[in-house]
């Protein structure tokens, strides 16, 4: 029945119900009413049609950032600064949001082209400093993730910021600026159909191009794929610029989706919750769509669980990280790979 | 400019360099025994969060400043130990491990904390202690070096004194020796009999340890009590001065000071009239400078032995 290629699917599913099992468990200790709460954290989410576009809402800055991520981490590249390009391209293209007088189609995409080439030249930092001396991709871009935060919410407050509106939010956005809503009665934005595009686009370019193969080799042995004569050195960059790009026009697109005024006064977490969503897709882009939709699921049933109950929302991060660990273990289940490899073989 | 040197060039501000530094070199000594050993511990950030958190807690319901010091290096040590027996035991990636950790931390301690006292953002309503600072006798009657040096909480002079039980710890013991040769070469430790998984469960252990001071220290002497997401990049400027202190103790306390004094710089020059957003970067900045210096300078000492006719 159980087959050795399927390994990998029952893996990711034994996960997702350890987790799953782990925030049944939580609940039960914390709440007063812990079958309501579960039943709330589950069907809540999927039980009206306000509900189910909040979590493909969410879903859209995530595919954005995994996107971004996986490429990265298929280049065996451990940088995590999708987080701050994706605040800091925002804050770009609210700029242009605010400043600029065009017309409906060219404003968002020129707001938005320019957030996503001001990721990609941040982004390209971190990956110029690791492929010339090899410099910790992962240091330099957590420090950059602070350091663009502090740029950001420094043109924010002295800027952007409408003295008139007594929260720390930028002026008004022109209206031609925002995004199309595709879905009455939610706000499900044309961004959407961005991601899927972009998502399409980087599994054509990952497995189809040469430059996807050498990024993919890089990625599996970067010695190697220097001695067989790629430019290693080359292919590091050029990952940093397209994954600093998408994870850009996430920040952008999220920004004229989502808001009509920029106002985050700290880092969205966006970025850091693209490495999960990249590791549940095992870095391939089309399963990025399936594993950000159910990281949204699961964190808009943890939002209506913490207003509708006693449990507060911070519990999916308990949950998101035993997500983690369990995945990137390779020992995990591997014991009943293996009795399944012997059998296969004893089979044949 | 004057302004400025007028800042910098007081006794205050040397005293202030003294107490940001302490939770930076506390953490950076346990990221050192762990890279020592040849694993990296990302979590560092997750268990000062954990430890600050633990220490509020835990003398809050005792009562005990030191009661809760102990409370948060058991737990800071006891996560370290979770990550050990994931990174160890079921091979997680070292990097993804402790990027869960610090994922865990961040909402878990916020979770905790909301449960524990209806609020979260900060500890208010737990009456938490504080660790005591201390005079010392003799030094506090120095002009100059007296005003710096004592008045200063009792985890920054532990701080100051882990360099050297950390110094002694790698360089002069059988463990040291072994933690060494794990990391330098794990076949070769393994072929003479030293257990790898031992040394470097021992080392995180150790890691967490150290962090867990830290993070004391964070919410019982640097403040009074914990707020959310408050170790805000320590753990990780940490890892970057040991990294930048090249595997060595010394070189790790010194620049573990070199980014407290651009912590304290920070903080000092909001005085000024210099945007406080752009200053609170500067510690990052530095990491970054530092991390490239350092970069460079390895990658050219290796282009050197290269091209040198001996490593042929």
């Amino acid at each position: 029945m159980f087959k050795v290629k399927y390994f990998e699917v029952i893996r990711t599913s034994a996960v997702i119900v350890i987790a799953l099992a782990i925030a049944f468990l939580i609940i039960s200790l914390v709440s007063d009413q812990p079958v309501k709460t579960i039943g709330i954290f589950l069907w809540e989410p999927i039980s009206t049609k306000g509900h189910i576009g909040n979590v493909i809402e969410m879903a859209i800055p995530l595919m954005f950032t995994g996107l971004a991520v996986s490429l990265l981490f298929r280049a065996n590249m451990f940088n995590l600064g999708a987080e701050g390009i994706f605040y800091f391209s925002g804050v770009v293209t609210s700029v242009l949001a605010i400043h600029l007088t065009l017309n409906n189609w060219l404003h968002p995409l020129v707001a938005i082209l320019a957030g996503s080439l001001v990721g990609a030249l941040l982004s390209a930092i971190p990956g110029i400093l690791k492929a010339k001396w090899n410099a910790n991709e992962l240091v330099t871009s957590l420090m950059f993730n602070n350091i663009l935060f502090g740029v950001g919410l420094y043109l924010l407050n002295y800027h952007l910021r409408d003295a008139k509106a007594f929260a720390n939010v930028s002026f008004k956005f022109e209206k031609t600026a925002q995004l199309d809503k595709i879905f009455q009665g939610t706000r499900i934005h044309t961004g959407l159909i961005i991601v899927l595009v972009l998502i399409v686009a980087a599994h054509l370019f990952l497995y189809k191009t040469k430059w996807g193969y050498e990024l993919r080799m890089t990625g599996v042995n970067r010695e190697f794929a220097r001695y067989s004569g790629m430019r290693t050195a080359k292919v590091i960059i050029l990952v940093h610029l397209i994954a600093g790009f998408i994870a850009g026009m996430g920040g952008s697109v999220e920004v004229l989706g989502m808001y009509n005024r920029f106002q985050w006064a700290s880092l969205p977490g966006y970025g850091l919750d693209g490495a999960l969503v990249a590791m549940l897709a095992k870095n391939n882009p089309l399963s990025v769509i399936a594993s950000a939709l159910f990281l949204a699921y699961i964190r808009i049933g943890a939002d209506l669980m913490s207003r509708l109950s006693d449990v507060p929302s911070e519990m999916i991060s308990i949950i998101q990280a035993v997500i983690i660990l369990l995945i990137s273990a390779e020992q995990f289940l591997k014991f009943w790979k293996n009795r399944m490899l012997l059998k296969e073989a004893k089979e044949a | 400019m004057n302004s400025l040197l007028n800042v910098i060039l007081t006794t205050d501000f040397a005293f202030s360099v003294l107490r940001v530094t302490t939770p930076i070199l506390f953490a950076a000594l346990g990221a050192l025994i762990s890279n020592r050993a040849g694993i990296i511990n990302i979590g560092m950030e997750g268990i000062m969060l954990v430890s600050a958190l633990a220490g509020v807690i835990i003398s809050a319901y005792t009562q005990s400043a030191w009661v809760g010091l102990l409370g948060a290096v058991l737990a800071g040590t006891m996560v370290a130990g979770i990550l050990a027996f994931f990174t160890l035991k079921f091979k997680t990636h070292i990097i993804l491990g402790g990027v869960a950790i610090n994922m865990f931390a961040s909402g878990g301690t916020v979770f905790l904390l909301y449960l524990l006292s209806g609020d979260k953002g900060s500890s208010t309503s737990l009456a938490s202690k504080v660790l005591p600072s201390v005079d010392i006798p003799l030094l506090k009657d120095i002009p100059v070096l007296g005003p710096i040096l004592s008045g200063h909480h009792i985890l920054t002079y532990f701080s100051i004194l882990s360099v050297i039980v950390v110094y002694y710890l790698l360089n002069r013991t059988p463990i040291g020796l072994r933690i060494r040769s794990v990391g330098e070469n794990p076949h070769a430790a393994q072929s003479v009999g030293v257990s790898v998984v031992k040394i470097q469960y021992t080392a995180l252990l150790l890691s967490g340890f150290f962090a867990g001071l830290g993070g004391a220290y964070m919410s019982m002497g640097y403040l009074s009590l914990f707020t959310r997401d408050m170790i805000a990049g320590r753990g990780w400027i940490a890892i970057a001065a040991e990294s930048m202190g090249r595997g060595t103790t010394v070189g790790t306390a010194l620049t573990s000071l070199l980014f407290g004094a651009a912590d304290a710089l920070s903080n000092a020059l909001q005085v000024l009239n210099i945007p406080a957003e752009l200053i609170a970067t500067l510690p990052y900045v530095a990491t970054v400078v530092g991390l490239v210096i350092y970069a460079v300078s390895e990658t050219r000492k290796k282009n050197r032995k290269l091209k040198s006719p001996l490593a042929k």
